[in-house]
């Protein structure tokens, strides 16, 4: 019969076409893990306790790579000082007191396209506006305000689903005991989204670690005898470390295990952040009380 | 029951799982060609349930398990070797919310006899008419067939809705609170739809509405706590129930 | 009902005005309590508009250290020449080559990237089983967090002698290898993106068509799909947007030769490496400094073109009611 005929090409053409999405998936999963276990194979044998807490030796052919931890540890906080006041404030205006409209639209275009904006073009404009019109030269402060500018969207995104997810029911009852909204707000809302408001700023921290282009002409130095001391010193920061070492230096061959190494650190300081935010995440999705 | 040989479906000791929760227990029941069956019954007492497990349609949720049988025409739906496409080719459902494609109301009706190999515009065109008038939708829309089907009143979408599962030629039509979300005249349209609709298919209809259970079915089958209660003739488990928990429900002591 | 509370509100104050005299504080919390409520609103507004004011200045600190070039050289010289000479004497600005660098790296890697983050995305859809899919969701989506270093990294250590011995060539570092980089960059990007959009598809959808006796496959081409379109172009135009302003990927792997590339084992010098690369050693204020600033200015327009063609995508999306698929 032709009808169970055309229903076993109709199971055929399933398999085939399912079994091209599986290829796809684990050719990426291939490419990516790939990468990641040949990083891990290359680098775990530069990692000891020297290397993580020693400043570089011997015009960086030996020695470790404490100080651009540790700007990088810098750098990161201060982007997200900067960016969680600002980010959440805008995601509590989003969910909270914005009404549909033609105002809330623009923001939201801006939002976006802020999202989009070139990580090396945040670059320039730090270097404009931070290092140049503030004054405040290539130094910790000028990356850090410039990296907050960038992880803003994220922080935003973060923050504004955690509220959303906030029952509409909680306000109302708090509304309805004549709390004003500013309390509501305060001692209701925020409360309850503070976990997702701090996944927002785990994704936030881990964005801001591993991104170069943003630092290179306002807060990075290839190297510096000492650690910084003030928010205008110039850092040092694993991202920047990579390049330099894999692109500048005079020993490019013989630093490879300390460029292996280095990236190491980087992956495992960023991806563990976004682990750790994406953990909070599910766990919070699952365990809803509400 | 009567077994006068013209059962189109007959369940046996029918258990069904959701992870560890047991939501139908030893569920067995015979359902005659050519006849509306309703199923009443509190909600959360696996009549909805017991509905989408005879068009294989609850495997599609995970961690469910299915233990006993379904016979169709004699076969067990769940005997290994059955392929769930066919079963629901030939066991049409409509479901509670009218669930139009974003399409025209013609590429809709004509979604499964495309699926299952028709292409030639006039016969598809006839399966459209044909399926239509037959939901008594055709007048309504015989002029704007090529219109987003979205444009229709909840009332004509859950008509087109029938009109898509019968352009199947399905044997069984399975209808799930099909007239929750609509207003009581797109209602009554509805019912006076499933009445003519037994002519040619057997109708099994899942309904939280006695009254509507009364007007519409032939047989009605009370449903609780995840077991079958009573079965009978409509007009009878109405006017004499045999079991004292049918009897409370349709009293309206509870539910 | 609110109504009712506000009356009762606005009776309440005089009442306080009267116990005054007495009870100052009390009296003063009632009626800066609603005022609060003004002022804090007024403030979650302005950090609302903060990233629009964001945009703004960087638009403005763009063109401010940028147009200064246009004194010297004429925007279609910029845009249209063929040769990139920023430190010779005197110096070429076109940054034809530079775009095309960047076009060519952008419209390979997205050959590479779309077919797999489209194909990945409907795996984790359609194919894998709940706990599959609840696993390897988080995994892409933390992979589109690798650093863009790590990459360039990879490209320029590990992959560019691989491909320079394998096929005889003369260089490594080329339009492929730094499109082969990119697209793993865009990949997570566009996988996780298209998955939404295939999850935003509603379930009613899927069991209409499954219950008229559907195949998986053809439920998927002939609902889910059509309803997720707008979102999968989404992410593809956001996948490409990536690429084209992702930078150490292209600072390090694509060559930085700046020439109009003939084949994709040519060497490039696309937009963002040639901000990266020189502006590390341009004097202040220079002639180059501002036709830096001026390619930044051509690098954030194109990729706000691409955000706002994805935005009006998106939008699109959301008008179902006229859709005749």
């Amino acid at each position: 019969m032709s009808g169970s005929n055309s229903m076993f090409l109709r199971r055929c053409r399933q398999q085939a076409a399912f079994w091209v999405f599986r290829l796809a998936m684990l050719a990426v999963l291939g490419a990516l893990g790939g990468v990641l276990l040949y990083i891990l194979i290359q680098g775990a044998g530069a990692i000891s306790w020297e290397f993580l807490t020693e400043p570089p030796r011997d015009s960086m052919t030996k020695g470790g790579i404490f100080p651009a931890i540790l700007g990088t540890i810098y750098l990161t906080l201060g982007a997200v000082a900067v960016a969680l006041p600002l980010g959440v404030a805008a995601a509590i205006y989003l969910s909270e007191y914005a009404a549909e409209g033609k105002v809330l639209r623009l923001v939201r275009l801006g939002i976006a396209n802020l999202a989009g904006v070139p990580s090396v073009v945040f670059g320039l404009f730090g270097l404009a506006l931070f290092v140049g019109y503030f004054k405040l030269g290539i130094s910790l402060a000028a990356g850090s305000l410039t990296l907050g500018v960038l992880i803003l969207p994220t922080v935003i995104g973060a923050a504004e689903e955690a509220l959303r997810q906030v029952p509409s029911t909680f306000r109302e009852a708090s509304l309805g005991l004549g709390a004003t909204r500013w309390q509501t707000i305060r001692k209701v809302v925020l409360p309850a989204a503070l976990p997702g408001i701090l996944t927002g700023s785990i994704l936030g921290l881990g964005r801001a670690a591993g991104e170069t282009a943003p630092i290179m002409f306002t807060a990075a130095t290839f190297y510096t005898l000492h650690l910084p001391k003030s928010p205008l010193d110039e850092v040092m920061a694993l991202p920047y470390h990579i390049y330099v070492l894999a692109t500048a230096g005079t020993h490019i061959e013989q630093t490879r295990h300390l460029q292996y190494g280095t990236v190491l650190v980087l992956i495992s300081l960023v991806l563990g952040l976004s682990l750790v935010a994406i953990i909070i995440r599910s766990r919070m999705r699952k365990h809803k009380k509400w | 029951m009567n077994h006068n040989g013209n059962t189109i479906i007959e369940v046996r000791d029918l258990d069904f799982f959701y992870g560890d929760f047991q939501a139908l227990s030893n569920i067995a029941m015979e359902i005659e060609r050519n006849r509306v069956t309703a199923l009443i019954g509190p909600s959360g007492c696996g009549k909805s349930t017991f509905l989408r497990l005879l068009n294989r349609m609850n495997e599609l949720i995970p961690g469910t398990r299915v233990k006993g049988q379904v016979l169709f025409d004699g076969v067990d739906l769940y005997a290994p070797g059955v392929d769930p496409v066919e079963v629901r080719r030939r066991v049409g459902m409509v479901f509670q919310k009218p669930n139009p494609f974003p399409k025209t109301i013609y590429n809709n009706v004509a979604y499964g006899p495309r699926l299952h190999g028709k292409k030639e515009r006039a016969e598809l065109d006839g399966v459209v008419e044909r399926s239509l008038k037959a939901s008594a939708l055709w007048d309504e829309v015989k002029d704007i067939l090529h219109q987003s089907a979205l444009g229709l009143s909840g009332g004509q979408q859950q008509r087109l809705c029938i009109a898509r599962a019968i352009a199947m030629s399905p044997e069984v039509l399975l209808m799930d609170e099909p007239t929750s979300a609509l207003d009581p005249i797109a209602t009554s349209r509805i019912e006076e739809l499933i009445k003519q609709l037994k002519e040619d298919y057997t109708v099994i209809i899942v309904t939280h509405n006695m009254q509507q259970a009364a007007r519409v079915s032939d047989e009605t089958a009370f449903f609780y706590l995840g077991r079958l209660v009573e079965m009978g003739p409509t007009e009878g488990l109405f006017t004499r129930p045999q079991k004292e928990q049918t009897e409370d429900y349709i009293t309206g002591r509870f539910g | 009902m609110l109504k009712l509370f506000q009356a009762q509100a606005v009776a309440k104050e005089p009442l306080g005005e009267l116990v005054r005299a007495d009870g100052q504080p009390q009296a003063q919390k009632r009626r800066t309590s609603s005022e609060r409520d003004k002022i804090v609103r007024r403030i979650f507004v302005a950090a609302g508009l903060f990233s629009l004011v964001i945009m703004g200045l960087i638009v403005l600190f763009l063109f401010k250290e940028g147009v200064g070039l246009f004194a010297t050289v004429s925007v279609s010289d910029f845009l249209f020449g063929q040769f990139w000479y920023p430190t010779y004497d005197p110096a070429d600005f076109g940054i034809l080559p530079l775009i095309l660098g960047s076009v060519a790296v952008t419209v390979v890697s997205s050959a590479i990237a779309v077919p797999l983050g489209v194909g990945t995305a409907l795996y984790l859809g359609e194919v894998a089983g709940h706990r599959t899919r609840e696993i390897l969701k988080p995994v892409v989506e933390l992979l589109a967090g690798l650093p863009s270093v790590v990459l360039g990294f990879v490209g320029m250590v590990v992959l560019a002698p691989l491909l320079q011995e394998w096929w005889d060539i003369p260089t490594g570092l080329n339009i492929f290898n730094a499109s082969l980089m990119l697209a793993l960059m865009a990949i997570p990007t566009i996988a996780s993106i298209s998955e939404d959009a295939l999850h935003a598809v509603p379930q009613e959808l899927v069991d209409a068509s499954l219950a008229l006796g559907a195949t998986r496959l053809e439920t998927l081409s002939r609902v889910v799909v059509p309803g997720a379109l707008s979102g999968i172009g989404t992410a593809v135009i956001l996948g490409m947007s990536r690429a084209m302003g992702e930078t150490m990927v292209v600072l390090m792997v694509a060559g930085g030769a700046a020439q109009i590339p003939g084949s994709i084992f040519d060497s490039v010098r696309p937009l963002p490496a040639t901000i990266a690369a020189e502006m590390g050693e341009t004097p202040f204020g220079s002639e180059h400094y501002h036709a830096l600033f001026a390619i930044g200015i051509v690098l954030f327009l194109l990729t706000l073109g691409f955000n706002l063609v994805a935005a009006w995508v998106s939008n699109r999306f959301h008008q179902k009611g006229a859709a005749t698929l």
